[in-house]
């Protein structure tokens, strides 16, 4: 077995095309995930029946079925959903990273929507009363006294799920889209070097997870003494 | 052009003939199961040792199991699964030669097994080390007291206790593996999702086809969350919250 490291520099750039795009595919999905989570969390919190069980539907769904099951969905069904809203003559073509960047945000929503649906309810129930005392409406006690605490509570667990987020953008390699791992693939295949290019990826993944997920617990330890 | 809802084209003949796509997606679902148990069973079997192990008071045991849970934990299962089918071959000459000789389902079954199991050991690792801290040190300080050496104590004492309290979040662990699965498309493994897939790009079926995936995993989930609520409630412990009050 002749191993050749030299291909990873020879093609450095177009997986440095395909890392910016895992990148951007992660903090896109992870900032809108995070919106459209707090959102369903505030739904299956509310006093509406109809309204909860439509969230709590929409999130045990999301989250009793496969990430790849979900990415083949999205990216078989939405041309043929938007051809059938616009009505127009043939499906549009929205292309493999415009569908991974959809469907990733409407998926991790349902995540996010867990952890800060706990993080609303860690707030003791005096603060809500306190705001409603103080002739807040229910829109101003949310954004002004609870959901900046929740928010703050769960900034550990939120950046665990982002870490655990910029891992699996890697399965938008089953829709052919071209991320870090998409690219490394087709360079591999290409050239026949499977194993220079996977064991490189695993080894970039692995630093920064680590890096990163190293970074998490300090700053957990930090919250914990200030709080 | 087809329908734009068809439900019977699960009773169509497959292009070759002989069976209908319903028939596809049963085969589908025997290689979801078969991959998540085996893979479960070497996930359960790692991860109480690698969980234990990071318990003990053997700084090295302590650090072994610690890396094996990062190793696992860092790298994306996607790129894992490659690893096992496409790059770790290459280094063990017997195994290699086993994968070219071999119908090539049986190398992606293997491959997949491991991968999953070993990912999985990693989390249920996790579960198993929290479940034995969450223990009173009184417990194996009673133990040792009663001049039970320290296998004999984890025998005795406190992997009995540790196991019952963790059986919820390995319960979770469960359905994430059955999900994870899923990923063994990719290195070829004709599982539930790559069945559905198939069905859809042969009918142009895709809704009926991935419904039918989709109701099967939340079938498949809710079976083994039953399953697992019931051994729960077997083996509680008496007077714990989580024992049933009696």
């Amino acid at each position: 077995m002749n191993l050749d490291f030299e291909v990873v520099v020879r093609t450095l750039p177009y997986l440095w095309g395909g890392f910016l795009y895992t990148v951007q595919l992660t903090v896109i999905a992870s900032i809108g995930g995070l919106f459209f989570g707090t959102l369903l969390a505030l739904a299956r919190l509310s006093p509406l029946k109809v309204l909860s069980n439509v969230a709590a539907g929409y999130v045990n769904l999301m989250r009793s079925i496969p990430l790849v099951l979900v990415l083949f969905w999205f990216f078989f069904l939405m041309p043929t959903v938007l051809q059938l809203v616009t009505g127009g003559e043939r499906p549009p073509q929205i292309g493999a990273e415009r569908t991974a960047i959809i469907t990733f945000v409407m998926f991790e929503a349902a995540y996010f929507c867990e952890i800060m649906r706990a993080g609303i309810q860690s707030i003791p129930k005096g603060q809500v009363y306190s705001a409603y005392a103080l002739g807040l409406t229910y829109a101003q006690s949310m954004r002004l006294v609870v959901l900046p605490q929740a928010f703050r509570n769960m900034i550990p667990i939120l950046l665990t799920q982002t870490i655990i987020l910029f891992q699996d953008t890697s399965l938008v390699y089953v829709i052919s889209a071209t991320d870090f791992t998409g690219a490394a693939s087709k360079i591999a295949q290409r050239d026949g070097r499977l194993i220079e290019m996977y064991t490189f990826v695993a080894v970039v993944y692995f630093v920064l997870c680590y890096t990163l997920s190293y970074a998490v617990k300090r700053l957990q330890h930090r919250i914990a003494v200030i709080r | 052009m087809s329908k734009l809802l068809d439900w019977s084209v699960f009773f169509q003949d497959l292009p070759g003939g002989g069976e209908e796509y319903w028939q596809l997606i049963v085969s589908g679902v025997y290689w979801t199961l078969g991959v998540s148990a085996c893979a479960w069973l070497i996930a359960l079997a790692v991860g109480s040792i690698v969980g234990t192990i990071r318990t003990t008071t053997e700084p090295w045991m302590v650090r072994l199991g610690n890396g094996w849970v990062e190793l696992f934990r860092n790298i994306p299962l996607l790129v894992q699964m490659f690893l096992w089918y496409f790059v770790i071959p290459e280094f063990v000459p017997p195994l290699k030669a086993w994968i070219v000789g071999t119908d090539p389902v049986n190398g992606q079954f293997a491959a997949a097994v491991l991968c999953l199991g070993l990912f999985t050991s990693a989390r249920v690792a996790e579960q198993v080390r929290a479940g034995i801290q969450s223990l009173s040190r009184g417990q194996r300080n009673a133990g040792m007291a009663l001049g039970l050496t320290q296998p004999q104590v984890y025998r005795f004492v406190l992997l009995p206790m540790a196991f019952r309290i963790v059986i919820p979040p390995l319960t979770s662990e469960t359905m994430n593996l059955i999900k994870n699965s899923s990923i063994a498309l990719t290195i070829g493994l004709a599982e539930l999702t790559f069945r559905s897939r198939e069905m859809g790009e042969y009918t142009f079926h895709f809704f009926e086809a991935f419904s039918a995936a989709t109701l099967i995993y939340i079938a498949i989930g809710m079976t083994a969350n039953r399953v697992m609520a019931f051994v729960e409630k077997r083996v509680a412990v008496p007077g714990y919250i989580a024992g049933g009050g009696k």
